[in-house]
């Protein structure tokens, strides 16, 4: 079967989703979107306009997020708190890995 | 199409009580989910536990799928034409276990049946892509083969093999994460099509250790080229280089090779780190050992003169 070429999009900080997108990319509403910024799970690049926009690693964010919603039938301020300790693990697992890239590894 | 025995897969009895298969889920949930869990393996098994779950959480479908009698797990089999009449519209070829109770949503019902032409969005999938670090460096294409469910035009579950090619950037790091607009499941009834994400791991490499766009390597020193400076061959990802190496290096020590890291796809290249490592050889001829008699009478160093020191300001 002949493959087909796919473009990709990176999901960094360059590219921006607004709140809309969001709902339509992710299957969230508005309301469950709105409470994961309240709760600090995710934050717009604009907190004070009234148009958020969202940087693009919201979007694995919000995804993670709609899954453990789903799977462990939890309430909103409850997936925010996983979020915000996934978060920190990921941290900690970052710290850990620019710490062990920057020892001696060799032996003897 | 394959039987899959759901009581098995959740580990409870089959006249389990609702209760019981919710706490088995919950608990298998908690080990394997994708997101929270660490087993390489978790992925897998938590789409076999939530599938099973998805079937038997549902009383209609619970009903359904015990009527389908029980089989050896992974045996072939077709449920029978009054299963069929009942639950279905009898096609069950290229049909997965799991497809045939989706489509059973709330007992007879299957998508685009009954709804008339309500809009459903296809299905986003996640898929983990593995590259070495010398792809990660110049870019790459991976070829992603996968199967997806899709409805065909009576709305039926029909799984269907997809292949794409996608370019992965040069500088791509571990982590990252790239969304492949409209690569997902068909929409169904004027829905967008589901997106595919893509979730890149660069494996582990045998030189060098990846710290964002910046990579590290040990760089063995003999102890004369530490103490008198060499210039030595070292490896880069792209090609060997030639690295100063200043006199009296200390082990530990970090020489920075500006921009021989990873690229970034906005801006500019991470840098290498060469971690200076000093390797004492074993003395095998009388030769070096008389060398090393020689440098000892000749030397005032004492590598151990920070105890005394310590020892005097601690008293």
């Amino acid at each position: 079967m002949e493959a087909e070429h796919a473009e990709a999009q990176w999901l960094t900080a360059e590219c921006e989703f607004s709140l809309t997108e969001l709902v339509e990319l992710s299957g969230s509403s508005v309301e469950e979107l709105r409470e994961l910024v309240e709760y600090g799970a995710i934050t717009p690049v604009n907190p004070e306009s009234l148009q958020w926009v969202f940087p693009g690693q919201c979007l694995p964010t919000i995804r993670a997020a709609c899954r453990l919603r789903v799977s462990f039938d939890l309430e909103p301020h409850g997936v925010a708190l996983v979020i915000s300790l996934l978060d920190r693990i990921h941290d900690l697992e970052a710290q850990i890995g620019r710490l062990r890239a920057s020892e001696i590894q060799a032996q003897g | 199409m394959k039987y899959k025995d759901y009581y098995a897969i959740l580990g409870v009895h089959r006249n389990a009580s609702r209760e019981d298969i919710k706490k088995a889920y919950r608990k298998l949930a908690h080990k394997f989910h994708p997101d929270v869990s660490k087993d390489p393996a978790g992925e897998e098994k938590f789409k076999e536990v939530a599938e099973a779950y998805e079937t038997l959480k549902s009383p209609e479908k619970r009903a359904a799928y015990d009527q389908l009698g029980t089989h050896p797990p992974g045996q072939d089999f077709r449920p029978s034409p009054e299963w069929g009449k009942q639950f279905g519209d009898g096609e069950f070829e290229g049909v997965d276990l799991a497809d045939l109770f989706a489509g059973l949503a709330g007992g007879r019902h299957r998508p685009g049946q009954g709804t008339g032409q309500f809009r459903m969005p296809g299905q986003d999938y996640e898929v983990t892509a593995h590259i070495s670090l010398e792809e990660a460096y110049r870019g790459t294409e991976v070829e992603l083969n996968l199967t997806m469910p899709e409805h065909d035009e009576e709305g039926v579950f029909r799984r269907l093999p997809r292949t794409f090619k996608v370019r992965i950037p040069r500088g791509a790091t571990n982590g990252q994460r790239l969304r492949l607009p409209g690569r997902g499941g068909k929409g169904f009834h004027g829905g967008r099509d589901g997106d595919l994400y893509l979730n890149v791991v660069v494996q582990p490499h045998p030189l060098f250790r990846v710290n964002g766009h910046d990579l590290y390597f040990d760089l063995p020193l003999a102890p004369w080229e530490a103490v008198l400076g060499a210039t030595v061959e070292v490896p880069t990802l792209n090609g060997p280089v030639h690295l100063k190496v200043p006199q009296n290096a200390r082990a530990g020590q970090q020489l920075r090779l500006a921009k021989r890291g990873l690229p970034r796809p906005q801006g500019a290249e991470g840098d290498l780190y060469a971690i200076l490592h000093i390797v004492v050889p074993a003395a095998s001829s009388e030769r070096e050992r008389e060398l090393f008699r020689e440098l000892a009478q000749g030397s005032t160093f004492n590598p151990r003169g920070r105890f005394q020191e310590e020892l005097k300001s601690g008293s």
